[in-house]
């Protein structure tokens, strides 16, 4: 019996050990689920004289994904948005981060614009207001305006299929 | 010659020191203020590295929104709450005691106890087994007569 306690103890620690390999460390658990989305009013992308304001969304369940030109990532995630964007199931809005208008167009030209609209945070205020660190992210919101779900990284079509459209669905029923 | 390199290597830390990130240092009281702050907060992107050392963009932008809310008269308390409002526990170094980080602070007193626990069941149990060995009567005439024997001279 005593010999055998060294080795539960390794095991236990052997659990401990793999389940911390498993954990993306990427991945911090936003503060700011299930609360209401910072608003903000920026330019837009194709026309800077107009301002979106995030207030404008109420009552509709709406994506707000975070992009740049310069992302790598960004790149990966472009065609399940475009995929998404011709299904018409939620309105995909752009927010592009620390970019300039020119880069950004010019991105979009180049592979297709999924989104519904595109505002501008050039200086990264709002970024820093949606607890943004690394592009791309997706917040899913609510028709009452609060988050409901954070994408960190790539949406992929697993996560699409798994997480975000189930959400989706059952927000619009609401 | 050996020696001259020898000199230059052991000089070659003293310039590559790197530094704190550099920013524009105007007020040097609050920019103070600031990276004493900030090196208390974690830098999201490199995740090892404090918000005052990190040369990131977003440790840039973020270092930029401390000073700009120490202009607004906020307190380090404040921008703390802020950071964490926005950025969760995480970005604190140092973790705040609360439910899901019980095991974190008590965890290792936890562990000693158990250790101290099982060294005092194992000295009690040893002790118990050196008391059990008895000497027959026959050993303990042979260890007299051992003891009385007038000790040999030593050569």
């Amino acid at each position: 019996m005593t010999r055998f306690w060294p080795f539960a103890a390794f095991a236990a620690l052997v659990v401990f050990l793999y389940i911390g390999l498993g954990r993306d460390p990427h991945e911090i658990p936003s503060p700011l689920i299930n609360k209401p989305a910072p608003t903000f009013t920026l330019p837009e992308l194709y026309n800077p004289a107009k301002q979106f304001s995030s207030q404008d969304m109420k009552g509709q369940v709406w994506l707000l994904n975070v992009w740049a030109s310069w992302c790598v990532s960004c790149r990966e995630e472009h065609p399940v948005l475009m995929e998404l964007s011709q299904r018409h199931i939620v309105p995909i809005y752009g927010l592009d981060y620390k970019d300039t208008n020119a880069q950004g167009e010019a991105w979009l030209r180049e592979g297709g614009d999924p989104y519904t609209l595109v505002a501008t945070d050039a200086n990264g205020h709002v970024g820093i207001d949606f607890g943004v660190y690394g592009v791309p992210e997706t917040y899913v919101i609510d028709k009452q305006g609060v988050i409901r779900y954070k994408q960190i990284g790539a949406i992929t079509h697993e996560n699409l299929q798994q997480k975000i459209l189930p959400l989706v669905a059952e927000l619009q029923a609401k | 010659m050996k020696y001259l390199l020898i000199l230059l290597i052991t000089l070659l830390p003293a310039i590559s020191y790197a530094g704190q990130a550099k920013d524009m240092a105007k007020d040097p009281v609050l920019e103070q203020r600031m990276i004493h702050l900030t090196q208390n907060l974690r830098c999201l992107v490199c995740q090892n590295e404090s918000l005052a050392a990190s040369q990131a963009d977003l440790a840039k932008d973020l270092r930029q929104e401390v000073r700009d809310k120490m202009k607004q008269g906020m307190t380090d308390k404040e921008i703390i709450a802020f950071m964490v409002s926005k950025y969760g526990d995480f970005v604190l170094f140092d973790p705040p005691m609360q439910r899901n980080t019980i095991l974190l602070w008590y965890g290792p007193f936890g562990l000693l106890l158990i250790g101290l626990a099982s060294l005092v069941y194992q000295l009690r149990k040893r002790r118990k087994s050196v008391l059990e060995v008895k000497m027959s009567a026959e050993e303990a005439q042979r260890t007299a007569a051992l003891l009385n024997e007038p000790k040999a001279p030593q050569t």
